[in-house]
Parts: structure tokens; C-alpha cells; sequence
């Protein structure tokens, strides 16, 4: 608890010293700092406290509402794990990125300032014990990014993916207004116990409303379908730091509240479960199916995402019918696996951001188009995103495996649950998460291979070159994290267990027993992936031996015996998924048009293949433009005439005196 | 308590002139006779008390409300070349009709809302809300800015008024008060001056061209 109040202050301190320092360079050293110190003593306090204690503290509150009710709980620390990981290494990413002059750089002492408030909005979130003080700790944190997206506010996509950030954020803020306030006023009090209790003895009347405001409002914040709309637009345009910590710590806050939902509204029922179940397996195919289409590294890492969270929203809705059922089993593996994946989404993802933010300051464009065999002049940076890569695509030995096989072992375990539906429900599960896996693993060899390996498709990327230490040493202390993360892939999960335990109404011996065996699972897998490791690098040992000895022959990647290979026969991103998208074309909303003129010779020919988002475009498009029709209706009364607004609160005063008295 | 009646009845008085006057010099020195007539309040209302923080107060009030606002306002004036005429959007009878209006409502408004017995001293409370809506009517139904300030000082005035029996032993509320005119009127002074250099003219219609 001291850590986080020094995490806290120095959060703190950084941001009031960047925001004083303004645009001069020091700004770019002292915001930086409070965040690597913020998220270093953050750190420090969720890794030396016990697992599976908890601490409470209640501070002094200037508000007539709520209290300023802090605590720690193994749920809270292991979703404050990646905040300050990422934290850290975004803070020195960032620094490096945003050093010297450009165009921004008298921004960078507000940019500091907002950054700092993010991580501190996040540790306050995730700490919160109190509706009132989560709900002014969220809106912290969901602001911030707003103002951090908009750093390069003069290009006008910038600004738009701002807009449609802090509308997406404020939507799901208003559904998280609504359910606590209804929660509080029912429970008569505004403590999570409070609520908890006031669940427990029946006194919420409407559960079920309840649950789906919450799930809508902190959908929103996940990124599931269909409220994934913001990531594809906020992602690729925000500064790839805060892009990493977006993606790894903020949409994991959306997570953290459904959890803190869930645990407040008292004993599930099983539609509940069946809803989230299907919300993720439909947010995990069509993310991954998107993702797969897409032509631009970061676009195509918003949509994995979206795959990935809608992973964890599955292993929930699993955790929720497994309660509902009464099979514990089931329930402790599901949760197990939902808050496991969390954290190894968080590492890799945060990874692949920054090593996709090296390629753009770099080459200037992370189209896969303009990019094309940087693992050979950025081979650390190529190396660590194949690797970040190969983990969230869930190829073992990273730990993106164990969190699948965890989810699959719930499954597994729920084929056993009396009915007929939820074994159908069970085992469609289970083959949509073996569909996931495969179309991932597709999508990843597209980012990694069509940018990293093969042949320079522009100049700018046959003249890439790395940035030097300090840029690549945030990227290497994440690929540390990852590695350490597979290694000791069975500490995470009793990690994630002990939170699990703590859900409550968990009958704690089978789900002690159900943990037992997905610990013994997971060290088995680790075992074999060790010995597939040993072997590999054991048979490359071998081959470079017998190899050395008669002399290598370089030649040009995908050469294919062409005698004068050109990097434009090269797989393009459109061509590689062409096959999926013809037999899949309504899921991955890929449209190919190809323009020819006719005969066996055609003088002239152009493709376009476009990847439009339906739900953007056909749902969320529509309904905007409605409502700002209607408020521009409203335009007659904003005529430009000072007084007779003045009027306009003066006859509101007038009315409301005359009206109750 | 009858220096309390008499007081409050030349306020009253005050705020209906406020609506009443032409010439924008004529409305400044209205301004200090309200402020003198505020000045003296606290001591009304307060009687003499061992601390003299009544004297205190109203010496301050007078300095501030009396002397230096109408000063800083008369010096703008000045500043401004321009018509010296209130420009009015409503007639000056209809602002009066208006005023009017405001007292009767206060009047009413005074025996709907249940206040704690021996608060407010007789006539305190309407006449404190008469000075609050005359000084909101002179925002409306003006069309110059330096109107606009004065209203809100009257306004101001008004809740200040409301504020005195309510600071007995204490003057925090009232420098609070003073404070929050004061940075007004600056901010005021200010945004005048910059007004009459971006529009050429203290008119707010013309911010009409600063709309979507």
C-alpha cells in the first residue's frame, strides 16, 4: 500500500513538473521520469506483497458522495502488473521517441502531464473500493488518452480518431454512470462491500439490467464487438507509447470493471455466461478474421485486439457458466484462463506496438506495402516482433499457449455439465477457439513475414536502420518479460488463480483441484517446449557445423530462381489473404476490384482491395449523422446573442423558483 | 433596525434607477451610490460589535464597492470613445415594468421559501433579489458590454447583500465575495478593452459573427 501511495505521488510529481516545464526539452526528461518511477515503485509493491493478501486504506475525501477508498486485492495486483510494465517500458519508449525538434515538440510538457494522469487514473481504477471514486478515477483515465491520441492534431485523421475515441469512451462512461448509480441508490451506499451485500440479500431489483449496462459500458471500454470500432481508428494514428499502453493497460481496465461487476452482482445465471461467451467468440472470429485482411501493421494489431480481449471476455462468460451450473471446476479454469490471457495479451501486444512504432519512426509508414525485409537492417527489432508474434498467435512454448489451453481445458471440463446445450455450446466453443488459433497464426505470419522478411518494397525501407540502445531498450526489457513469462508460465497462472479463488461463492476444493491440474498441465507443457527448444537449437547447431564446413551461397529472399527477381513479385498483404477472403468475404468485409481491359494482352489493369469496416460504416455511421442532423436542428437557439443567452439562464431560474415553491 | 428599513428601501430605489438612466456616466455613479449604500449594511445589520469587524467590513466594502469599482469603470468610460448613451435593446419603460416585475416576484418568492426564523432582517431578502434580477435585466436588455459589467456588479451586489447577516463573528464569506467581484470587474476591464479592439465598437451584438 505504501508503494502505490509513492507510485501514486510520483505519478504525480512528474506530471506537474512536465506540465510546468512546458515544451522546453526538460519536459521530455522529467515526465518520462515520474512514469518510469511511478510505474517502477508500483511495481515493486505489487511484486514484493504476498499473492493472496489483501490491504484496505480510506483516505480523507473532500466530497459530500462516495469515499476515497483504495485497496489491494490479488485481482487488483495482477491487473496492475501490466499497467506499470508497460508503463515503465512506454515512458522510455516515448522519451526516445518524442527527443529533439519537431513539429510537436512544444506539446510535449502537456503530452507528459496527460500521460502521467493516464497511468495514474489506471492505478486509481484498479485500486478504487468506492462507486463514486472508481467513477472520477475512470473518467481520469479515460480523458487522458484523448488528449495524448491528439498529439498531431494538424492531420485531420488524427483529430477524427480523437473524436471517435472520446465518444466511444463517453458512451460507455454514461452505461457505467447508469449502472452504478441505480446499484448505490438500490444498495444504500456507494462502497463496493456496500453493493455487494446489498446483492447478496436480494435488495437489487433488476439484476439483469444491471448486468447489461455494466457489460455494455466496459464492452465499450474492451473493445468487443460490435463497440471495437475505436480501436481500429485510435490505434494506428495515436504515438505508438501510448498506443502500447492502451493496448496492454487500458483496455484491460474494461476487463478489471466486468470482473468488479460481476463479483458485485452476486450469484450468476447461466445466460449470463452464455452471453459473454458468445460475445467473445464472436469479438475473437471477426477481429481475427479483420485483422487478417488488413494492409497496416498497427490496424491489423487493433483488430488482433479485439481477438484477443474477446478471448478473455469467452474464458469469463466460461467462468460465469460454470458458477451458474455449480460446477466449480469449470468455472475456476474459465476465469483462470480469462485473467492468464489478460497478461500475456498484455506483453505481447505492448511489444508488437512498440516494435511497430521503431518501423515507423524508421522507414515513416507501417503500411505493409511501403515495408518488406527490415529483419535484415533492424534485426532486433525484426527478431523481438517475430517473437512477440509467434506468442499471440499461440505457438508454444509463449505463454499465448497456456492461456488458450487453460480456456480449452475449461471446455474441456464443461463437456461434463448436465444438458444438452451447454455441451453443443462447449464444444462449438471449442472449435471456434482452434478456428481463432489457425487464423491467427495466419495473421501474424502476414505481419511478421510481408513486413519483416523478403525484399524492401520502398526505399525508405531499404535504407532503414536501427535507432541505437535507448530505443530498443524498452523493446528488450518487454521481450525479457515475455520470455520470463513463458518460463515461469506456472507462477502467472497460481497468479491468476489466487484471484480466481477469490470470485465470489467459489466452492474453494474443486476449484483448488481444477487449478492443481492446470498447473500440472502447464508445467508439462513447459517441460516439453524446453526439451523442443533444446532440440532446436541443438539440430541449428548441428546444421551450421556440417554447413560451415563447405561454404554458404547467399541469394535473395523468395528468390524463387528467377534470374532477376524484382521485391514487386513479392506476396503483397492483399494477395496473401486472397484465398481466405474469397471463401470467407462477408466476416473479413474485404472488397477486390479488378479493372482490365479485355482481351489476352491487356494494355492497361488496376486492383484495389479495401477492407471497410461494416459494422463502422452501416451501424454506428447511420446513427451519428442522425443525431447530429437533430442537433443541428437545435442550432436556432445558438444565434450568436450574448444577452439573450443570459436571458436564457435568467428565465431557467426564474421558472424553476416560480415551478417548486 | 429602522436604519436597516430605510437603507434597503434606497436600494431598492437604486436598482429600478439602474434600468432608468440614458447616459453610461450617470449609470457608474449609481454604481457607488449602491456600493455606498452596501458599505453601510454591515453595520446596520450587524450593530456595533466588540471586534469591529463591521466597521472593518464596511470600511472595506466602501473602498472597494464605493470608490474603486466606480473609478475603474468611469476610467473605461473615458477610455472609450463612443456615443456616452446606454443603447438599449428593450425601452427604458419596459426595463422599469421589468424591474418591477423582479421586485413583486422577490416580494412573493420571500413568503413561499421557509426560512429559518430571524435570518434575514424585513425587506432584506427582496430587496437583495430585486438588485440581483435589475442587474441580470440590464445584462439582457443592454447592448453595450460596459452595461454588461455593471449588471453583473449589480448582481453581485445583490448576493453579497444576501451574504451579510449570514457572516455574523466572520468575514471570509465577505472577502470571498469582494475577491470574486474584484477578479470580475478586472477580467471585465480586460475583455472590454479587447473587445473594443477586435470589434471596434463595445457592442455585443456583434459577437453574433463569433457563432458556428
Amino acid at each position: 500500500m505504501e508503494w502505490l501511495g509513492l507510485s501514486l505521488a510520483c505519478y504525480l510529481i512528474g506530471a506537474i513538473c512536465a506540465v510546468a516545464c512546458g515544451g522546453r526539452e526538460a519536459a521530455n526528461r522529467l515526465g518520462p521520469a515520474g512514469a518510469l518511477a511511478g510505474s517502477l515503485a508500483g511495481l515493486a509493491g505489487v511484486l514484493l506483497s504476498p499473492a493472496s493478501a489483501a490491504s484496505h486504506i480510506v483516505l480523507p475525501w473532500g466530497l459530500p458522495l462516495g469515499a476515497f477508498s483504495l485497496g489491494l486485492d490479488p485481482a487488483s495486483r495482477l491487473f496492475l502488473l501490466p499497467v506499470y510494465v508497460l508503463g515503465a517500458a512506454a515512458a522510455v519508449s516515448g522519451a526516445s521517441a518524442l527527443a529533439g525538434h519537431d513539429a510537436c515538440s512544444d506539446r510535449r510538457g502537456t503530452h507528459w502531464f496527460f500521460f502521467n494522469l493516464l497511468l495514474l487514473g489506471l492505478s486509481l481504477v484498479m485500486t478504487a473500493r468506492d462507486a463514486v471514486c472508481f467513477l472520477i478515477a475512470w473518467e481520469i483515465m479515460s480523458l487522458a488518452p484523448f488528449f495524448l491520441i491528439s498529439l498531431h492534431d494538424d492531420e485531420s485523421e488524427v483529430r477524427e480518431a480523437a473524436w471517435i475515441y472520446l465518444v466511444a469512451a463517453h458512451i460507455g462512461a454514461a452505461c457505467l454512470i447508469a449502472f452504478f448509480t441505480l446499484a448505490m441508490v438500490q444498495a444504500g451506499g456507494s462502497s463496493f462491500e456496500t453493493i455487494a451485500a446489498a446483492a447478496g440479500d436480494g435488495r437489487l431489483t433488476a439484476p439483469a439490467l444491471l448486468f447489461l449496462l455494466a457489460l455494455a459500458g466496459f464492452a465499450a471500454k474492451i473493445g468487443l464487438f460490435p463497440f471495437h470500432i475505436w480501436l481500429p481508428e485510435v490505434y494506428p494514428t495515436a504515438p505508438s507509447h501510448v498506443t502500447a499502453v492502451m493496448s496492454a493497460g487500458m483496455i484491460n481496465v474494461g476487463v478489471y470493471g466486468l470482473w468488479r461487476a460481476l463479483e458485485m452482482l452476486g450469484p450468476p445465471v447461466a445466460w449470463q455466461g452464455w452471453l459473454l461467451v458468445g460475445l467473445g467468440l464472436v469479438s475473437a472470429l471477426f477481429g481475427i478474421l479483420r485483422a487478417q485482411g488488413l494492409g497496416g501493421l498497427k490496424r491489423l494489431l487493433a483488430y488482433s485486439s479485439v481477438e484477443n480481449m474477446g478471448l478473455v471476455c469467452l474464458g469469463l462468460g466460461l467462468g460465469l457458466v460454470g458458477r451458474a451450473a455449480g460446477d466449480d471446476a469449470v468455472a475456476m479454469l474459465g476465469l483462470c484462463g480469462a485473467l492468464f490471457h489478460v497478461l500475456s495479451h498484455a506483453a505481447f501486444k505492448g511489444l508488437l506496438f512498440l516494435c511497430a512504432g521503431e518501423v515507423l519512426l524508421v522507414v515513416g509508414s507501417v503500411r505493409i506495402a511501403h515495408l518488406g525485409g527490415l529483419a535484415k537492417r533492424m534485426p532486433l527489432v525484426g527478431g523481438l516482433f517475430l517473437l512477440a508474434a509467434a506468442g499471440i498467435a499461440g505457438l508454444p512454448p509463449l505463454s499465448g499457449f497456456i492461456g488458450e489451453l487453460v480456456l480449452a481445458l475449461a471446455m474441456l471440463a464443461g463437456l461434463d455439465l448436465p444438458g444438452l446445450l451447454p455441451k453443443v455450446g462447449m464444444a462449438g466453443a471449442l472449435a471456434a477457439l482452434a478456428a481463432v488459433g489457425g487464423f491467427a497464426l495466419a495473421a501474424f505470419a502476414k505481419a511478421g513475414g510481408l513486413s519483416f522478411l523478403g525484399q524492401p518494397r520502398t526505399p525508405a525501407a531499404a535504407k532503414a536502420q536501427s535507432r541505437g540502445r535507448l530505443a530498443e531498450a524498452p523493446l528488450v526489457f518487454l521481450a525479457v518479460c515475455v520470455v520470463l513469462a513463458a518460463l515461469f508460465a506456472p507462477a502467472l497462472l497460481s497468479l491468476a488463480g489466487q484471484a480466481a479463488l477469490n470470485f465470489p461463492g467459489m466452492d474453494l476444493a474443486p476449484a483448488r483441484a481444477a487449478l492443481t491440474m492446470a498447473l500440472a498441465t502447464t508445467r508439462t507443457v513447459c517441460l516439453i517446449s524446453a526439451a523442443l527448444v533444446v532440440l532446436a537449437a541443438a539440430l541449428l547447431l548441428l546444421r551450421n557445423r556440417l554447413t560451415a564446413a563447405h561454404g554458404r551461397r547467399a541469394a535473395p529472399t523468395w528468390g524463387c530462381a528467377y534470374t532477376a527477381p524484382t521485391a514487386r513479385m513479392q506476396y503483397t498483404a492483399g494477395s496473401f489473404v486472397e484465398p481466405t477472403a474469397r471463401i470467407m468475404p462477408v466476416p473479413m468485409g474485404m472488397t477486390i476490384q479488378l479493372d482490365m481491359d479485355p482481351g489476352l494482352f491487356p494494355a492497361r489493369a488496376t486492383l484495389t482491395v479495401a477492407t471497410p469496416d461494416a459494422v463502422k460504416n452501416r451501424f454506428f455511421t447511420p446513427i451519428f449523422e442522425a443525431v447530429a442532423r437533430g442537433c443541428d436542428a437545435l442550432k436556432v437557439v445558438q444565434h450568436g446573442r450574448v444577452h439573450l443567452y443570459i436571458l436564457y439562464v435568467l428565465a431557467t431560474v426564474v421558472a424553476l423558483l416560480a415551478w417548486k415553491l | 433596525m429602522e436604519m436597516t428599513q430605510y437603507l434597503l428601501v434606497a436600494l431598492v430605489c437604486v436598482n429600478l434607477a439602474y434600468l432608468a438612466v440614458t447616459r453610461l456616466i450617470t449609470l457608474t455613479r449609481i454604481t457607488a451610490v449602491q456600493g455606498l449604500l452596501l458599505a453601510a449594511m454591515p453595520l446596520a445589520v450587524l450593530g456595533p460589535d466588540p471586534h469591529s469587524h463591521a466597521l472593518i467590513l464596511s470600511l472595506g466594502v466602501f473602498a472597494i464597492k464605493a470608490i474603486g469599482f466606480p473609478w475603474l469603470l468611469a476610467r473605461t468610460l473615458s477610455r472609450l470613445s463612443g456615443d456616452p448613451v446606454v443603447e438599449p435593446y428593450l425601452g427604458f419603460n419596459l426595463s422599469l415594468l421589468s424591474g418591477v416585475a423582479g421586485l413583486l416576484f422577490s416580494l412573493w418568492l420571500e413568503t413561499r421559501l421557509p426560512f429559518p426564523p430571524g435570518l434575514f432582517p424585513p425587506l432584506l431578502f427582496p430587496a437583495a433579489l430585486t438588485s440581483i434580477f435589475s442587474g441580470l435585466a440590464l445584462v439582457v436588455a443592454r447592448r453595450k458590454a460596459i452595461t454588461q459589467v455593471i449588471g453583473y456588479l449589480a448582481a453581485d451586489n445583490g448576493i453579497f447583500l444576501l451574504g451579510v447577516p449570514l457572516a455574523q463573528g466572520s468575514v471570509w464569506l465577505e472577502l470571498s465575495v469582494l475577491l470574486d467581484v474584484f477578479v470580475a470587474v478586472f477580467v471585465m476591464g480586460i475583455a472590454l478593452h479587447h473587445i473594443n479592439k477586435t470589434f471596434e465598437s463595445i457592442d455585443v451584438g456583434r459577437f453574433c459573427s463569433l457563432r458556428d
